[in-house]
């Protein structure tokens, strides 16, 4: 070892000790404590009693939270791919140089930048079936408004739209941030080589942004699985759980029940699952990969 | 049949005059580089034909075709982009076949043009390749295989060499010179590199300041330049131009003063001359003697030694740079005052405006 190996380690131990501190105490033991409380029945107050897997055997026996998981996988297949379809196709229409497509990025940017709260009320405007913006336009046209908000088949959708809406801004910058490293010349290229634009878009551009469609879906995907303000401020999970997501449940298990340990059980459940979900996307595509 | 027309090409960037009524024709199967400075036209000009850019006015015609309101991909033309420009996500081949399926053209010849270009190129090796697990060498000659599968009537060629380095260069240069006799399509190629053009090129086309400066052979380019700028652009190291006076007198042809005195006896015809005059020397024509016994003394002060030949750079005692060249074995050194003695036979005259006036060949 060089002269002051040791040193120069500690050094760079003394840069990331502080992160990773932070890191250890408020995920690391956290998720530890979590795996132990959700064996237990619990309380928020810290009562405590062993009961081995019967959290878990509860849920999986639970039709409120079978009702939550479905809520949750129809939300997540409502919202990723059209999220994703939306957002590549705002960023092919805005990707030029010029000041209107400036000011059109910004605006539809300008959403992620809102709290929930906010875009929430935004929605509720919109899609009250009392005096709301649809509605006033539908009777407009002479028809019956639509009950968006207390209808269970509609429930799911008006949460799905509401959070595309929201969510648009980033997924369409990174689509923009991928289309500018894509080199002119190869569009040039495929003008010679008498590629069509429908051609152009599916030999060329998307290939181009494979990695940052995989980015897009994998990061949406994680996130709407874990959706939850949108859903508890603009329904409050009904009519009837109709629009309860898994997050939501555990929210009014543990603080409407007070019941930590069931609630934590539930949570557990949903790491896994993101993390699967996660996982198989990323060994989907870097199996495809290495075939390549 | 004239393979290429230009008419009259004019084009601007708003303000900015890029193109300024070029006119130009090509022979069949001519090989015609376009050469000049960065900001001369040239690219543009090679863009315009390619259909990349449209020009606002003038024509374009390809074997009596009129090309230029069709879209790039119609107009029988292939390109080799300076940075090759491949589809990065698709293989060698992919790379070749794209243009072709799009055209149309049936599996089976696709995969005929393939292959013969592979085997002229020798890339048959790299076909299931990815352009970014290939050298720079290599992708160049995917991209001239892209070029050469569809068998158009016009190759352009954007400044082919220059992303290479020096060995690959030349031997590339050598490659594509062998190249352009298999195929039957006139190529066209813009470089900043005089070598390239001087050896490539059955004819150049000197660009500057918007306009075609000349157009001729090289060596016709080189010899007999048709300005000032083309005969300083053309040659390396450069020509050296020396102001220079008419002097009154009875012969054919004209004599000249320059600043520092000395008085040269040109083989340009007195005719037509007048006013203020700079008088053009090659380095060859410079040839270095003992102090006083050339036309001039001039002070070194840099010395390239080339092996065969040694460049000598000197200072006229007016201030003016002037290049001699002397021979390999040469003992000049920085610092040393030398003669020079002028081989007016091959000197060029410019007048005011820089049109050149040539020599007339020694009976």
């Amino acid at each position: 070892m060089r002269q002051g190996g040791l040193a120069r380690r500690l050094e760079g131990f003394a840069f990331v000790g502080p992160f990773l501190l932070l890191y250890v105490f408020l995920l690391i033991y956290p998720l530890f404590l979590g795996i132990g409380i959700s064996f237990h029945r619990a309380d928020l107050f810290g009562a405590r009693q062993w009961v081995g897997f019967d959290n878990y055997a509860r849920l999986l026996a639970d039709p409120v939270f079978h009702q939550s998981l479905i809520n949750t996988f129809k939300l997540t297949l409502l919202i990723v791919p059209a999220l994703t379809i939306v957002a590549l196709a705002l960023a092919l229409a805005l990707n030029r140089a010029t000041r209107t497509a400036a000011v059109f990025r910004g605006l539809f940017f300008s959403s992620s930048v809102l709290s929930v709260t906010i875009v929430t009320l935004i929605w509720r405007f919109i899609l009250t079936p009392d005096a709301g913006l649809v509605a006033e336009a539908m009777q407009a046209l002479g028809k019956e408004p639509v009950p968006f908000l207390s209808d269970p088949n509609l429930t799911i959708p008006a949460l799905a739209i509401t959070t595309i809406w929201w969510s648009i801004g980033l997924p369409m910058m990174l689509f923009l941030a991928g289309l500018q490293q894509i080199p002119g010349d190869i569009y040039e290229a495929a003008a010679l080589d008498r590629a069509g634009r429908w051609t152009t878009f599916r030999r060329v551009t998307l290939p181009s942004l494979r990695r940052t469609v995989i980015l897009v879906v994998m990061l949406q995907t994680a996130a709407q699985l874990q959706i939850f303000g949108q859903a508890q401020l603009l329904t409050a999970g009904g009519p009837s759980g109709s629009s309860r997501p898994v997050v939501l449940f555990i929210y009014e298990v543990a603080f409407g029940r007070w019941e930590l340990g069931y609630a934590i059980a539930a949570a557990e459940m949903l790491f896994l699952l993101v993390l699967a979900v996660t996982l198989i996307q990323y060994w989907a595509v870097t199996r495809r990969e290495t075939e390549q | 049949m004239a393979s290429l027309e230009l008419h009259d090409v004019r084009k601007a960037y708003g303000d900015t005059l890029v193109l300024d009524g070029v006119s130009l024709a090509m022979e069949a199967r001519e090989f015609v580089a376009f050469l000049g400075p960065s900001g001369s036209g040239k690219s543009t000009l090679l863009r315009i034909i390619a259909g990349l850019e449209m020009p606002d006015g003038g024509e374009v015609v390809l074997e009596g075709r009129r090309i230029d309101r069709l879209p790039p991909g119609d107009r029988d033309v292939a390109m080799v982009f300076q940075h090759y420009a491949l589809y990065p996500h698709m293989s060698v081949r992919e790379n070749m076949a794209f243009g072709l399926r799009n055209a149309r053209v049936p599996g089976d010849e696709i995969e005929r043009r393939i292959a013969d270009a592979a085997r002229i190129l020798e890339i048959e090796a790299q076909l299931d390749r990815k352009p970014g697990q290939m050298s720079g060498g290599q992708r160049q000659r995917v991209a001239i295989g892209r070029a050469i599968v569809k068998h158009p009537k016009l190759f352009l060629l954007d400044e082919p060499l220059s992303n290479l380095d020096a060995a690959l260069r030349t031997r590339t240069r050598v490659e594509l010179a062998q190249l352009r006799l298999r195929v039957d399509a006139a190529v066209i190629m813009v470089t900043h590199d005089q070598a390239e053009a001087m050896t490539l090129a059955d004819r150049i086309v000197v660009m500057n300041d918007r306009r075609i400066q000349q157009v001729g052979a090289p060596m016709e380019i080189y010899s007999r330049p048709a300005n000032a700028f083309v005969a300083s652009f053309v040659g390396s190291p450069a020509i050296t131009l020396a102001p220079a006076e008419l002097l009154p007198g009875e012969g054919a042809f004209a004599r000249v003063r320059l600043a520092s005195g000395a008085e040269v006896e040109t083989r340009v015809r007195r005719e037509g001359l007048n006013g203020d005059l700079r008088l053009g020397i090659r380095p060859e024509n410079l040839a270095i003697t003992a102090p006083g016994a050339g036309n001039i003394d001039a002070k070194v002060e840099l010395v390239e030694r080339l092996g065969d030949r040694t460049l000598v750079y000197a200072r006229l005692p007016q201030g003016l740079q002037v290049t001699a060249q002397d021979e390999g074995s040469s003992r000049v050194r920085v610092g040393d005052t030398v003669g020079l003695r002028i081989d007016s036979a091959d000197a060029h005259l410019f007048d005011a405006d820089g049109t050149a006036h040539h020599a007339e060949p020694a009976a």
